[in-house]
């Protein structure tokens, strides 16, 4: 986090006028970018409230303010938000979980190794699935594979969407036309149906796969957010002192522009991460996500299938989507913190 | 602006030929034949495997050329003629799927109006209430971090398994017959409402959330402070800020589409409703290619008709556009 603040911060300071201005010039931002407020407003729905305030103080807060008290706010906010602290506090131990959690899991979550449908117990502490699967093996093992996804599925989309996002924001003209038509047409085809009907044709799908596909079909959301964004930045003054100096385009975007939007893409990122282990979920629950790879989401479709519900087997399908809330609901509450760490509008008052 | 339309045209008509072509495309791009797995049921001798192999392909067309089956593909679209299903084996694609879709549009509209609108209020309503604020926004966090999977087994769970309240699965009680009875309509609904919940229940956090947000940021706005300065009273200013912030959600709205049609596939499985996601899923497990292709695309469709209807909806709301179109400018 600090890394992608503090990178904000490197960017040449145009002289700007003083809080008033900045007002003024948050206004004329958002007006430009209502589509990047439409965008966010169901990214995870909940976006919504990322991008209309961020978007102001990205561009808002080129002003002149020393370097050094700005990244000393962020910090301080921060320690002091308790969503923030709250949000990553829980957070961090679900990580934990999935990183030491193999290492206590006693078995290997795939083995047979106890009888069927046991209760929890001192040995199997979740109890064990129709086949005398451990549980609790399976669900620490689920929830690595979930980060892995989210993180593939998070990584690809942003590297996407902030590709087809700068080309079509710096270069606007027929270029921005083509990939903005490409990003709305993207949004209009339901990507759970067409990962139905792929998957339907392969045999096996890797969780490579699966976390490329989610990128594949969410990085529009970040590529309308960077798109808007550098529109609204690329005419600034710093940018054009930086054209008359002679710097190339590329340059330009990673120097000049990407550090101003630095904050704001964080957060977009971290809901993509979000949104990409529920869709995981989805997808191995409906038995067309990694082969062979017990996630939590093919937890959840074992326990279906077996009709866990109906012989309230609930060790079996309650925990996994309890820890797979709870690493989602982390994320929001801390993407929210961040939020307000970024946003002095947002601030409690 | 009639640019705006002329825009949205373009790309919905444009939407609707890269999923044709994907619908098209996939099947003939992906490793194996799907001939093949068909016939892999059917323990044939090897003469008349390739008999049959002769005549599904003949019937399927895809001994033609790629370019001919393209252009038939298109043909029988709009004729209608989606092609036979495999898994049950005399029915039409198509009746097929109007025999499914009205389970699942019962389902996805209710769903998909109300949680909008209680949503939207519960949001506007949290902004800058602190009581209130404090029991939404964290209760919105959760639901929005539940997977719709899980939501879908626990539900059922909890008021079927667990209190007896409601059914869990299936359309109706077993036994009846389809009939415009009392009886028979309140079963149905008596089944319904199960799903229903949990479609509603999911998608009710995000828009609260996002609404709060918005209304807050839109509470802060210069004109929200002008109208204060003028002596207006708190009622209005709050009501002119839940009009701005709607403007954003409605779009919202038009792009959640695709997510909820896949929450509603993943419902409908774990209720073992007969919507179009089950059938979806029927398709996928008795390798019936034209069925599944046939879904898709009616499902391609039903989503372009939505965001239309929702373009129309917004342009009715958003006086801008109007204005626009009728050539002032805004």
């Amino acid at each position: 986090m600090s890394d992608a603040v503090s990178e904000a911060r490197h960017t040449p300071e145009s002289p700007d006028p003083a809080a008033e201005a900045l007002d003024s010039s948050l206004d004329l931002t958002t007006g430009q970018t209502t589509e990047s407020v439409t965008v966010a407003s169901s990214t995870v729905a909940a976006a919504t409230q990322l991008v209309a305030p961020v978007a102001g103080v990205s561009v808002g807060q080129v002003s002149g303010v020393m370097l050094g008290r700005k990244r000393g706010d962020f910090v301080y906010y921060g320690l002091r938000n308790k969503k923030l602290i709250f949000g990553l506090g829980l957070e961090l131990v679900f990580v934990l979980a999935a990183l030491i959690g193999p290492i206590i899991a006693k078995y290997n979550p795939n083995a047979l190794v106890g009888p069927g449908l046991t209760h929890p117990n001192g040995t199997y502490w979740l109890g064990t699935d129709n086949l005398g699967r451990d549980v609790f093996s399976q669900m620490v093992n689920g929830t690595r594979e979930s980060y892995l996804v989210g993180a593939l599925g998070a990584v690809s989309a942003s590297v996407v969407g902030m590709a087809l996002g700068f080309i079509a924001g710096w270069r606007g003209g027929i270029l921005d036309e083509i990939i903005q038509m490409l990003t709305n047409i993207l949004v209009m085809i339901p990507s759970l149906v067409l990962l139905i009907v792929i998957g339907a044709y392969l045999p096996s799908r890797s969780i490579l796969f699966e976390g490329v596909f989610i990128g594949l079909t969410t990085w529009p959301w970040v590529a309308r957010a960077v798109r808007a964004q550098t529109f609204s930045l690329r005419s600034r003054e710093f940018v054009d002192i930086a054209k008359l100096s002679g710097k190339r385009p590329l340059s330009i975007i990673v120097k000049e522009i990407a550090p101003n939007m630095a904050s704001y893409l964080f957060l977009v990122i971290i809901l993509l991460f979000g949104s990409s282990m529920l869709l995981a979920a989805s997808y191995d629950f409906l038995g067309i996500g990694p082969t062979n790879v017990m996630s939590l989401g093919t937890m959840m479709n074992n326990a279906n299938q077996n009709a866990a519900l109906f012989f309230h087997l609930w060790w079996w399908f309650i925990p996994p989507g309890v820890v797979l809330t709870g690493m989602v609901a982390a994320l929001l509450v801390a993407n929210v913190g961040l939020d307000e760490v970024f946003n002095p509008k947002l601030r409690e008052q | 602006m009639r640019r705006y339309l002329t825009r949205k045209m373009i790309t919905y008509v444009l939407a609707f030929f890269v999923g044709v072509t994907l619908d098209w495309g996939i099947p003939r791009l992906m490793p194996g034949d799907p001939i093949q797995a068909m016939l892999s049921k059917f323990s044939l001798q090897s003469a008349s495997y390739t008999a049959q192999y002769d005549a599904f392909a003949k019937t399927f067309g895809t001994n033609l050329p790629l370019w001919q089956q393209y252009l038939n593909y298109w043909k029988g679209l709009f004729t209608g003629n989606l092609g036979l299903s495999v898994w049950a084996p005399p029915a039409k694609v198509t009746s097929l799927v109007f025999g499914a879709l009205p389970y699942t549009l019962a389902l996805l509209i209710p769903a998909i109006v109300l949680s909008y609108f209680v949503g939207n209020r519960l949001g506007a309503a949290a902004a800058r209430r602190k009581w209130l604020d404090n029991s939404v926004l964290p209760i919105g966090y959760i639901f929005q971090a539940m997977p719709y999977a899980w939501l879908a087994l626990i539900v059922p769970y909890l008021f079927g398994v667990v209190w007896h309240i409601f059914p869990t699965s299936k359309p109706y009680a077993q036994g009846l017959l389809p009939a415009w009875d009392w009886t028979f309509i309140s079963s149905l609904l008596y089944h319904w409402f199960l799903p229903f919940l949990t479609l509603f229940i999911v998608s009710l956090g995000g828009w609260a959330i996002g609404m709060r947000n918005l209304v807050i940021y839109e509470l802060e706005n210069d004109s929200s402070r002008y109208m204060r300065a003028l002596g207006a009273k708190e009622r209005v200013v709050r009501r002119y800020a839940y009009r701005n912030a709607s403007l954003p959600q409605l779009s919202g709205l038009a792009l959640a589409l695709g997510v909820v049609v896949g929450g509603n596939i993943v419902t409908e499985i774990a209720f073992q409703y007969p919507g179009l996601g089950q059938l979806i899923f029927n398709a996928v497990t008795n390798n019936d290619y034209f069925l599944l292709q046939g879904i898709f695309i009616f499902i391609v469709i039903g989503v372009l008709i939505a965001n239309f209807v929702i373009d129309l909806v917004y342009v009715a709301v958003d006086p801008r556009t109007r204005l626009s179109m009728q050539g002032a400018t805004a």
